[in-house]
């Protein structure tokens, strides 16, 4: 198929539904609303149901039905809406049903603004809902990869029961880029064996994520920890570039990275041996490639757009081994290529440190800022 | 003993859809009878195969063990939203919520208004026992004025605790509503009625006439403090006053129906 020209927003949509989305539940939110406003024209189109809800509560909960049955469900925010939505993502968890959540973050907290940010990190990969679970996060950095992840979503979500989340940035969202987007698939027709049908055929089914016997509840969340070690070995999923020879590493998601990538090339061509690490799977987290990396390089280099959420997973795996610092712009700031370049130029430069706080060294360079 | 070689004719059994279980409800509590209720409905209509159940969160979390049938249960307030997902991609089955008053007309009113106002082709038994059962009695949205409960402890004080809801009167507004009424649980004539009700609700539902509600007003004997007789005396006494018992939407395709 040929490449388009399509906004990040209306690509996911209509990715999703090339993918065999049957059902698509959601509340318009900026930086977010064209993936809503797509849906609404092409689902009904297609005979599927989308339900603009009252609220990003009933999004969730349509969702949460919709998973129950096993049929192929989605739906979009962003930041302030994600958060309603916590609730209902702890319950779908705890029911172990597949579903897809798209979140176009913006800047926080509170309403923010509608400008392009990460700060959603904490929220989705360490679990802003209650209770052990965990999302599997897809982090794309273009609108090409945000295509590709949308289609691997929901695959990923049936294959562990589990839900998946792409978690993209106010400007993919909102950027036009050349994409191919992906073949019609074919609507799924099997019942999984789990799934509520209402049927006379069968078993009764029940869906529920109560379990009022403690010892049989703690089983239950044991299967949620041991199918999470599954995907932490057979799904991580990464970007490394000018790695090979390199002696600085950024580490950067989504378009963090991306800028970051800018900076690299420029700084390469001046010679310096610096190299990009682009975790693609934010959650499971690529541990093992950034351990590896801790033996070969001289110091790395976080860059978020937030106050450091990523980081502490990567000091995490550092463990002070060398030295980590870090970058950051937020509340819908996008960091320029070249601060990430002169922040490249310091770390090269000024005397390191695996002592401390990269984030207090980071703030303490902003005091004049901050004031 | 008299002999007769007379056929036994079975007047009363259990509903086929209704498993055979020691139920959690208390003693004198109307659950149980909305219960049976439903599954009588279901099995006369021959719907049972073809249902799936939204249990709420309250003393009926556990309803679908009674049920024999597929179920799902929703968080606090969400089953409407969980229901309208659910009945969008099947919409040949029958979908039914069944939720009380602290679930529907507090923590799930937005749920409850936006399934409504779309017309989603959902069956919702709402049971109303004005106090919070399960978390054992607190102030409810359809807590009576003056009502004494364990978060309302000198009586709900209007001034400072607001009034009572009206949710058949107040979802009856709202134009996607096909059949909106309350009845009542404490006597075997309003019952009878009730059985009626809850028939034409699913009824409605399955002629694809619009959403369709049945408020149940019931009987809390263990918060109330009363015996299970005197909790149905307070019923009749007390709640009807405040809760009229009648229609408050029969759209006139749901008066054209014969059933």
């Amino acid at each position: 198929m040929a490449k388009e020209l399509i906004k990040g927003n209306t690509a996911i949509a209509e990715a999703a539904l090339r993918a065999g989305l049957q059902a698509y539940f959601g509340y318009p939110i900026t930086p977010q609303t064209e993936l809503l406003e797509h849906l609404s024209a092409r689902m009904p189109e297609l005979g599927r149901p989308f339900v603009q809800a009252e609220s990003e509560l009933g999004a969730i909960n349509m969702v949460y039905g919709v998973a129950c049955t096993g049929k192929r469900v989605m739906t979009s925010s962003s930041s302030p809406g994600v958060s309603l939505m916590m609730e209902g993502l702890s319950y779908i968890a705890g029911t172990e049903v597949p579903a897809v959540l798209v979140d176009v973050v913006r800047g926080g907290p509170g309403l923010g603004n509608i400008a392009p940010a990460q700060g959603d990190y904490n929220q989705i990969v360490h679990g802003g809902g209650h209770g052990d679970y965990h999302l599997l996060v897809l982090a794309p950095a273009s609108v090409q990869e945000a295509v590709d992840l949308t289609v691997l979503a929901f695959d990923l979500a049936e294959k562990y029961r589990n839900i998946v989340a792409i978690l993209l940035d106010g400007s993919i969202g909102q950027m036009m880029e050349p994409a191919e987007l992906p073949p019609m698939q074919p609507l799924k027709t099997e019942i999984p064996d789990w799934a509520v049908r209402g049927t006379k055929h069968g078993e009764k089914r029940v869906l529920t994520s109560i379990n009022l016997d403690p010892p049989a509840q703690e089983v239950m969340n044991l299967r949620l920890m041991k199918r999470w070690q599954e995907i932490e070995k057979n799904e991580v999923r990464y970007k490394g570039y000018f790695l090979d020879d390199a002696e600085y590493v950024i580490v950067g998601f989504g378009t963090a990275g991306r800028i970051s990538l800018s900076a690299v090339r420029a700084a390469r061509e001046k010679g310096l041996k610096v190299g990009l690490f682009r975790p693609i799977t934010v959650a499971p987290f690529p541990k093992d490639v950034i351990d590896q990396l801790t033996q070969q390089v001289k110091a790395f280099l976080v860059v978020e757009m937030n106050a450091g959420q990523m980081l502490e997973d990567v000091r995490l795996v550092v463990r002070g081994r060398k030295p980590v610092e870090f970058f950051g712009r937020m509340g819908g700031v996008v960091p320029l290529p070249n601060e990430v370049e002169e922040e490249i130029e310091r770390l090269i430069k000024e005397p390191l440190t695996t002592e401390g706080h990269p984030r207090d060294r980071w703030l303490a360079r902003l005091a004049e800022t901050i004031g | 003993m008299v002999v007769t070689d007379q056929p036994t004719k079975i007047v009363y059994k259990r509903p086929t859809s209704l498993d055979p279980r020691v139920t959690h409800y208390c003693p004198g509590c109307t659950h149980g009878v909305a219960h049976r209720l439903v599954a009588e409905v279901l099995d006369e209509m021959g719907e049972v195969g073809n249902t799936i159940g939204v249990a709420s969160v309250g003393c009926s979390v556990f309803s679908y063990y009674y049920f024999d049938m597929d179920f799902v249960e929703a968080s606090h307030g969400r089953a409407p939203a969980m229901a309208t997902g659910i009945k969008r991609v099947y919409p040949d089955r029958t979908v039914f919520t069944y939720q009380g008053d602290g679930d529907l007309a507090s923590i799930g009113m937005g749920e409850i208004v936006g399934a409504a106002s779309r017309g989603e082709l959902i069956t919702v038994i709402f049971i109303n026992n004005a106090n919070y059962g399960m978390t054992g009695g607190q102030m409810a949205p359809t807590t009576l004025p003056g009502q004494k409960t364990t978060s309302s402890p000198t009586g709900r004080d209007v001034s400072r605790q607001g009034y009572p809801i009206q949710t058949a009167e107040l979802l009856a507004t709202l134009e996607g509503s096909a059949y909106v009424v309350r009845r009542s649980l404490h006597s075997a004539r309003e019952i009878r009625k009730a059985k009626k009700a809850i028939r034409t609700a699913f009824e409605v539902q399955k002629h694809g006439l619009g959403f369709a509600l049945v408020e149940l007003l019931s009987t809390c004997p263990t918060n109330w403090g009363l015996t299970p007789d005197a909790a149905r005396n307070w019923l009749e006494e007390r709640m009807i006053p405040a809760f009229p018992l009648g229609d408050y939407k029969i759209s006139s395709a749901v008066a054209d129906l014969q059933i």
